[in-house]
């Protein structure tokens, strides 16, 4: 089915778009929410699994206090208040990847809530968006529709479960409705993302791998006439799993909706999948008061009372966080503001760290990154971190210019044996003989050579005419084969022939 | 020689310590009772013996050996088929669990295990718990063995029937709302519900997690309190056990038999007698009390003005729970799984079909019941003020408690009725747990032991409760009320049961 759609900017110039985002992290704890089987990627199908993550009759849930630790570093990380005392709740609905048929997480007491977070757009406009709550839940098993055409059940022959993945401990971080944003509606969704990411990196309480699925984002929009008007009925578009898809999925639901609204019609409230390939939505379930969870607290387990004392300690415990870190490299390193953006919309920051404490001055550093390898990772097509070439890598190379082993036009040549795998920069510059000549007998050598090859030039320079100097120094690093230094056969060829 | 099925566990305790007796001869005595009556009784649904003259043989080693072993090693007991037992079948008494075999053992069966009890095999209950009879089991009824066309009571009656009848000395039971008590009651033996969290319910197919509780079936008071001392105690495995250490259970039974109940305030609840109880019934109470005054015990009356809604909140947490508890049966990973005999076979049509094929009526009207309690706009009306009732409950206890140090009451209103009396008639059942849900909803423990027979010839049980966390007082109480009873009549009330084997 096609669907037209409204012209984004046209859209946004008519309607007010409101968005909301749910934002799941997998805690990467050592072992899952309420069991001992442990947390492990790409095992063995339902070999990571226990009486208790099978949902089997009898098992019991017991709490993993790292879990709440992590919820509460993500809470205070995000500006919550974190409960005194908070219990879990069953969400009850029949599906085949929950093995109990219920899902344990946190309904109405969540560990944390109240909340905001700074969110900076790649522009430095900085957008604040505030956390409703971050809930404490556990993670489904994953299903596989086996016989279909598109991995879809639709069409499928029969589906296989893995529950490895039941029970792995999950925060889900809820805001409150995102007003304000207006055209930038999905960029501040997208930057929402990458800040939430930056952050449990920062916390270590996750991987937060987005190809893996450590974060998946749940997005909800809505349109209406203005500011001022009432929300409007949104939809989630649910599973979206990259932060272009993040800004792909806002943008598109407000095209759609907007083309729905003008043709008189109501948007239906529903949930809906996102598709990466072609970037559109399509309608899943739709989201009805017929949905009856039948949340009630979870009686096999007893309230998380996090004390006062440890919510204080784990406070004080928590590491910088990403735009703290931000602002003190800044500083230390004598970026301008501008500077500083592209290298954090670049994803240089940690690159550049890493640079400068391999020996590189910051400034150097960013020209690098920055520069000659901001290119090649452009024609690679591939971020920068994933170049075949280290910051330390670089850190070396910056130092061989610094001592004026190499100059700048060798250093790229060195840059190049790197990444081409010829090892180090020092074996590069040894393997393929790049070392400038610092020694005056070979320049002296071609310099006699140049002035031989090249007599009324030399004849020009006798005679007090400087102008043609340029032509001998060329000649002369054409010979060395720009291994020499160029500052040092000036003043050679001048000794040479006024001397 | 003597019938060793005849002896507490406490006695044969001893004389397997003294080496008198041998463990696989104490097993294999309670496998040929189980030969003999179990046509008529039905007590067990799976028996294990081969398993358990194994485990037997083993202790008997290890004794000669002369190892170190606990005191009830070596001494054979039953447990009820809602706790899972790895490589043992596990049916909750259900169709739906049928042939399930475990992988992996309550902690209460690990315990067993590792005191070297061999287990004679898993007892017959209303499926899932549910229900006051037995008669609800998936694989057939229970006889009393009092009167075999009488119910042995519910959900229990396997484990309360094999221990009235001889078939093991011990047995574990669970109580949710009387399923340990009740039995005990109408079968003359006894039965303790544990304070909530004293026993692990790790293992425990759940019906109402809030109100679970695994126990000792036995025969004498002293044979419960060994018994509870051994499954009890903190497990990490249940976030709602308690982690203190019992109190001293045995070390209260053995006081108490000494008959000294001097200064003890026994409370007796004014709502819990009168109207509904059988005559006969009243009279065994109201002489049990005499018995403790004679102890030197001071009688007390208490009330408890918000037990009358205890039923009605009992049935509305409890099917809520469980209709939740029970989700996970689903033809999708273990036990029964029935494909629709029409249409297409999805996972949701598969659910369905074997949910409606494996449960039986009570299960289905219970789930059915706490679906509607949970749903949203019903919640608040239903299980949110069945909450608030249950906290008033709570009040009523604290405040009787502050006048007496144990309460009583009769355990049932009556002695076990006819098989099928009340079978079609789900309130009439209910009502035979009137006595013993309050506990449960507080979460306090509560012991039942004989006090005599009524007017029909059938055993009357009188119920004792204590605060939570002192389970001891029960066993001090219970042990020093057995022993007055038994000295009034001469021995023990199981003696005047008839012969189950007349026809060998």
């Amino acid at each position: 089915m096609s669907v037209e759609l409204v012209d984004y900017d046209e859209a946004v110039s008519r309607f007010d778009p409101v968005i909301g985002i749910e934002v799941h992290v997998e805690l990467g704890t050592r072992t899952k929410m309420f069991d001992a089987a442990p947390q492990t990627f790409g095992a063995e199908p339902n070999t990571a699994v226990t009486p208790v993550s099978l949902g089997l009759p009898g098992a019991l849930p017991v709490v993993n206090g790292t879990a709440v630790e992590y919820a509460i570093r993500i809470g205070l990380a995000l500006n919550c208040r974190i409960a005194e005392t908070c219990r879990f709740a069953r969400k009850n609905y029949f599906y085949p990847d929950v093995p109990k048929n219920f899902q344990t997480s946190q309904y109405d007491e969540p560990i944390a809530f109240d909340g905001w977070i700074d969110v900076e757009l790649e522009d430095g406009t900085v957008f604040r968006v505030d956390i409703e709550r971050a809930h404490m839940e556990e993670d489904a098993g994953k299903n596989t529709h086996v016989g279909g055409s598109t991995g879809r059940i639709q069409g499928a022959d029969h589906s296989l479960v893995d529950y490895n993945r039941a029970g792995i401990p999950l925060v889900e971080i809820v805001t409150r409705p995102i007003t304000g944003a207006g055209e930038r509606a999905p960029e501040v969704a997208r930057a929402y993302v990458q800040t939430l990411r930056d952050i449990f990196r920062a916390l270590e309480v996750s991987e937060a791998r987005m190809e893996r699925g450590n974060v998946r984002a749940d997005v909800n929009v809505s349109l209406r006439p203005t500011p001022e008007s009432p929300l409007g009925t949104r939809t989630e578009t649910k599973n979206v799993n990259s932060f272009r898809s993040v800004e792909r999925a806002v943008r598109y639901e407000i095209g759609r909706q907007a083309a729905v609204l003008d043709e008189g019609r109501a948007v239906t409230q529903e949930t809906r999948h996102w598709h990466e390939d072609t970037g559109i939505t399509t309608a899943g379930r739709i989201k009805s008061d017929a949905e009856d969870y039948r949340y009630f607290p979870e009686p096999d387990l007893v309230p998380v009372a996090p004390s006062r004392e440890w919510v204080e300690a784990i406070r004080a415990a928590l590491p910088e966080l990403p735009a703290e870190r931000r602002r003190r490299l800044q500083g230390e390193w004598g970026y301008s503001d501008p500077e500083m953006r592209d290298v954090i919309n670049a994803g240089a920051v940690e690159l550049i760290e890493s640079t400068v404490a391999a020996g590189s001055s910051p400034a150097a550093a960013r020209k690098w990154w920055m520069g000659e390898l901001a290119r090649t990772a452009k024609t690679q097509d591939v971020e920068l971190a994933e170049l075949a070439i280290t910051p330390v890598q670089i850190g070396q190379l910056q130092q061989l210019v610094d001592a004026g082993r190499i100059n700048d036009k060798l250093a790229r040549q060195v840059l190049e044996g790197v990444l081409a795998g010829e090892g180090d920069p020092e074996q590069v510059v040894v393997a393929r003989g790049l070392e400038v000549v610092s020694d005056d007998g070979p320049l002296l050598e071609a310099i006699d050579a140049a002035l031989a090859a090249q007599p009324d030039i030399a004849e020009k320079i006798r005679s007090g005419n400087l102008g043609p100097v340029g032509a001998i120094i060329g000649s002369v690093m054409k010979a060395t084969r720009g291994q020499a230094d160029a500052g040092r056969v000036r003043e050679l060829v001048l000794e040479r022939v006024q001397g | 020689m003597t019938d060793l099925t005849r002896l507490s566990a406490a006695d044969l305790a001893g004389r397997l310590t003294a080496g008198e007796v041998s463990s696989v001869e104490a097993t294999r005595a309670h496998l040929d009772r189980m030969a003999a009556v179990e046509p008529a009784v039905h007590a067990y649904l799976h028996v294990a013996a081969d398993e358990a003259l194994a485990t037997a043989a083993d202790v008997d080693r290890r004794r000669a050996a002369g190892d170190e072993l606990h005191s009830l090693a070596g001494v054979p007991i039953a447990v009820k088929d809602v706790v899972v037992t790895r490589g043992l079948p596990t049916t909750a008494g259900s169709k739906i669990l049928e042939g399930w075999v475990p992988p992996y053992d309550a902690t209460l069966v690990e315990r067993i295990k590792a005191a070297g009890l061999p287990i004679l095999g898993k007892t017959n209950m209303d499926e899932f718990a549910m229900g006051s009879s037995t008669e609800h089991s998936a694989y057939g009824d229970t006889h009393n063995p009092w009167d075999l066309d009488r119910i042995p009571g519910g959900s229990g009656g396997g484990s309360a029937a094999a221990v009235a009848a001889y078939e093991a000395p011990l047995a574990i039971g669970t109580d949710t709302g009387g399923s340990i008590r009740q039995p005990a009651a109408v079968t003359g033996t006894v039965g303790v519900k544990p304070t909530y969290g004293s026993v692990s319910r790790y293992g425990l197919i759940a019906m109402a997690s809030s109100l679970d509780q695994a126990g000792p079936v036995t025969r004498t008071v002293l044979d419960a309190a060994l018994l509870h001392e051994l499954i009890g105690g903190h497990d990490p495995r249940d976030s709602t056990s308690i982690p203190e250490p019992l109190p001293g259970l045995v070390a209260a039974a053995r006081q108490g038999a000494a008959g000294d109940l001097t200064g003890l305030r026994v409370g007796v609840i004014t709502e819990l007698q009168g109207e509904g109880y059988q005559p006969g019934v009243l009279a065994r109470f109201h002489e049990s009390l005499e018995l403790l005054r004679s102890a030197g015990a001071e009688i007390v009356e208490v009330s408890c003005p918000h037990f009358e809604f205890a039923l009605g909140a009992y049935y509305l947490i409890m099917p809520s729970e469980a209709s939740s508890n029970l989700a996970k049966f689903d033809g999708m990973r273990f036990g029964l799984r029935v494909e629709p005999s029409e249409g297409p076979v999805t996972a949701e049509r598969v659910m369905a079909a074997t949910r409606g094929a494996g449960f039986g009526d009570e299960v289905k009207r219970r789930v059915i019941l706490g679906t509607y309690a949970l749903s949203a706009g019903y919640y608040d009306a239903y299980y949110g003020s069945a909450q608030k009732v249950r906290t008033l409950i709570q009040r009523d206890f604290a405040d009787a408690f502050a006048a007496a140090d144990v309460l009583v009451s009769p355990t049932t209103p009556t002695t076990a009725f006819k098989l099928g009396e009340k079978l079609d008639d789900p309130l009439a059942m209910y009502l035979n747990d009137v006595a013993t849900i309050p506990a449960n909803l507080a979460g306090i423990p509560g012991l039942s032991l004989p006090s005599g027979l009524s007017d029909d010839g059938l055993p009357a049980g009188f119920q004792v409760l204590a605060p939570a966390k002192a389970d001891d007082r029960l066993y001090r109480v219970g042990a020093a009320l057995e022993a007055l009873l038994e000295k009034s009549w001469g021995g023990p009330l199981l003696t005047q049961a008839p012969d189950l084997e007349v026809g060998k």
